[in-house]
């Protein structure tokens, strides 16, 4: 394939190479209504708006202009209020819902170009989903909830059998398999939710809000569960939540959804210190940037610090490397009156003085690095 | 009529249109076209003297214990009690109602399969198709209310007199509530279970088969037990042409004024009723509502592989 696509990153633009991207979505419009071919065209042509849309042709636009890719064994976080059209978006790769105008792929191939038959073995053999409602099927024992997508292939009993005994070992339900989902916990249902997406071995996932309908302290276990299934099976995934906090615990990248269009789509530390507009500004404001904010993002040069204080000698001083966190940076900082060096490679890059680093815990990026405070 | 002088207050009584007459024509075209349904009426009438043969073949005795040991399968011990008690009580209305029971109970079996093989597929037309419910449903109305005896000349015209002619003026009668039944039960399937059934791969059939008809079981038996209810509610018009069985009891007693008699078809058919009624609601319950799992696992069949199990 000859295409690179750009995605935006905060402020910056990093091109992905094709090989790495397992899910290509290219420009891609949901509009809902029985009009909706029409609306396209009238958006395409003159750039109607989202209300412009409803008056005119009563049509909901659910999914506006969506590019983004997710490559290989990435995770990779849509977050957005209800109403925002995430999962709308996510259904487009499965191809639950079919898109209105615009193309995507997975590992190269046009989902939409499938044939009925190649679309069904692409939804069992290559994609495993996750929904809020767990939407287990009543009737059947967990172990038959497991190895569906096996089953309805048509797969040897005996391989299928084993394949769903695994899935539900990994998610720590052993003997639970000839139960019935009601007799089951919420929690314990989304572990057979998830048993059920990873049992064919698929490799891309999609997690439609999957721990928002579970308490607490049984989201947090599951997060748990799922970071450390996800870091040991690398698949690519599309996670979709409405929590931040869990977007940012989750996702290598997130993207901002707002009434059905991406806002912003970076890394948790670019959304958080560089939020695109104020929309996104509001959402970042409560999150806690301790983990988050690399020394890297805070520090002062070297040269541009001896500028302004004279030469530094930072023998005696503490030294972090560029990717520690503020907290690592507030536990070597408390040690010591000096400022914190921050080394690369046995040389020090830069400084990070106290005042920087107060300003970096309250997500004030610019201000920390520029010593201005 | 027609010569009536026209008001516009009063149009009606002036006008004739001859529906009446032109009507009656059907009559005409179906004593006209009596040797292409008899093909039909040969399937029909073999299915129901084949039953009717073996189900008065059977010692009553012996079909007493078939009816509780089902009963037992499908609803559990109380219903089998009942069942016992109330064949008992059937069997002793008079010398020969058992026999008419098991001739009367051939022709609602032959109606309600009938009713199973046309309705359910028609149901799930209905369930996942609107246009297709929504033109249904006046048909659905007129067969359920229209009088019997409109369709019951027609029905004799073309089929002539006897158990078939029987047969499908109950059908007729008894097939509304399973489409409306099955229809409803499709479409109250849990969509979300539906669309993980996609999400995994299932094509249409599979989803048919393994989540929607699974899961519309339920409402379906409903409507299966409201059609045998219907059917048994036919069976006194039914005998009006020449159906054998209770409810010919009753119409023979009701000319001659004969109380006794017709209160002992009458009891004879609701006592079929009740025992049918509880069976078919039996099945409609999960096994898991009587506290196990699957069907074989309780009931005679549970205590067989029980007893077989620990030998």
């Amino acid at each position: 394939m000859l295409y690179a696509s750009r995605i935006l990153e905060g402020e910056r633009q990093v091109t992905m190479q094709p090989d790495d991207a397992v899910i290509d979505c290219r420009n891609l419009w949901k509009i809902f209504g029985r009009r909706a071919d029409e609306a396209m065209k009238a958006v395409q042509e003159q750039g109607l708006g989202k209300l412009e849309v409803r008056d005119k042709f009563d049509c909901v636009v659910g999914v506006q202009d969506a590019t983004f890719t997710v490559g290989r064994g990435e995770i990779f976080c849509i977050m957005g209020l209800s109403g925002s059209g995430k999962s709308t978006l996510i259904r487009h790769v499965n191809r639950l819902i079919e898109p209105t105008s615009g193309q995507l792929f997975i590992e190269g191939q046009d989902v939409n170009q499938l044939s009925a038959r190649d679309l069904r073995e692409v939804r069992a053999e290559k994609i495993g989903m996750v929904f809020q409602n767990m939407a287990l099927m009543p009737h059947r024992t967990v172990l038959d909830n497991v190895s569906f997508s096996q089953e309805v292939r048509g797969h040897d009993p005996k391989a299928r059998r084993e394949n769903a005994m695994r899935a539900i070992d990994a998610v720590d339900l052993n003997g639970w398999d000839q139960k019935y989902p009601d007799e089951l916990s919420g929690g314990m249902q989304q572990r057979v939710g998830l048993a059920r997406a990873i049992a064919a071995d698929p490799s891309i996932l999609l997690m439609d809000e999957p721990f928002s309908a579970l308490d607490p302290l049984i989201r947090r276990q599951l997060q748990d569960k799922f970071m450390s299934l996800s870091a040991e099976m690398k698949k690519t995934t599309l996670f979709i939540t409405h929590d931040l906090d869990e977007a940012i615990r989750i996702g290598d990248r997130i993207a901002i959804m707002k009434d059905g269009a991406l806002v912003q789509v970076g890394t948790p530390e670019d959304i958080v210190t560089n939020p695109a507009d104020d929309y996104v500004a509001d959402f970042v404001a409560g999150i806690s940037k301790l983990e988050l904010i690399s020394a890297a993002k805070i520090m002062t040069p070297v040269e541009q610090f001896e500028q302004l204080n004279g030469p530094a000698n930072t023998d005696s001083w503490p030294e972090a490397h560029p990717d520690h966190s503020l907290d690592d940076l507030v536990n070597l900082s408390i040690a010591t009156q000096h400022p914190v060096v921050v080394k690369a490679g046995g040389k020090a890059i830069g400084i990070v003085t106290k005042n920087a680093l107060l300003r970096g815990i309250q997500g004030d990026v610019e201000d920390a690095a520029s010593l201005k405070h | 009529m027609a010569d009536k002088k026209f008001s516009i207050l009063d149009p009606f009584s002036s006008v004739d249109l001859g529906l009446a007459e032109s009507a009656d024509g059907v009559k005409q075209w179906a004593i006209a076209n009596r040797a292409i349904i008899q093909p039909v009426k040969k399937f029909f009438n073999e299915m129901i003297v084949g039953i009717d043969a073996v189900l008065n073949a059977v010692p009553p005795m012996i079909m007493l214990v078939i009816l509780i040991l089902i009963a037992w399968q499908a609803a559990g011990r109380r219903v089998a009690v009942l069942v016992g008690v109330a064949m008992f009580a059937l069997g002793f209305l008079s010398p020969n109602a058992w026999g008419l029971a098991m001739t009367t109970l051939a022709i609602v079996v032959s109606a309600v399969i009938l009713c199973f093989i046309i309705g359910l597929p028609l149901g799930i037309l209905a369930g996942k198709n609107d246009r297709f419910e929504t033109a249904m449903r006046p048909v659905l109305d007129t067969m359920q209310t229209i009088p019997a005896f409109v369709y019951l000349v027609p029905v004799v015209m073309l089929i002539g007199i006897g158990n078939v002619s029987g047969v499908i003026v109950t059908i007729i009668f008894a097939l509304p509530p399973l489409i409306r039944l099955t229809s409803l039960g499709i479409r109250g399937v849990n969509p979300s279970v539906v669309e993980a059934a996609r999400a995994f791969g299932a094509n249409p059939r599979q989803i048919l088969f393994k989540v929607e008809l699974p899961l519309a079981t339920p409402t379906i038996l409903a409507g299966v037990n409201q059609t045998i209810m219907l059917s048994l509610s036919m069976v006194v018009i039914a005998s009006m042409i020449s159906v054998k069985g209770l409810g010919n009891e009753v119409l023979r007693a009701m000319g001659r004024l004969d109380a006794g008699k017709a209160l002992v078809g009458g009891l004879g058919i609701v006592i079929l009723a009740i025992v049918l009624d509880r069976i078919t609601q039996g099945m409609g319950q999960s096994g898991r509502e009587r506290g196990h799992r699957h069907w074989w696992q309780g009931g005679p069949v549970g205590a067989v592989l029980r007893l077989a199990g620990k030998a």
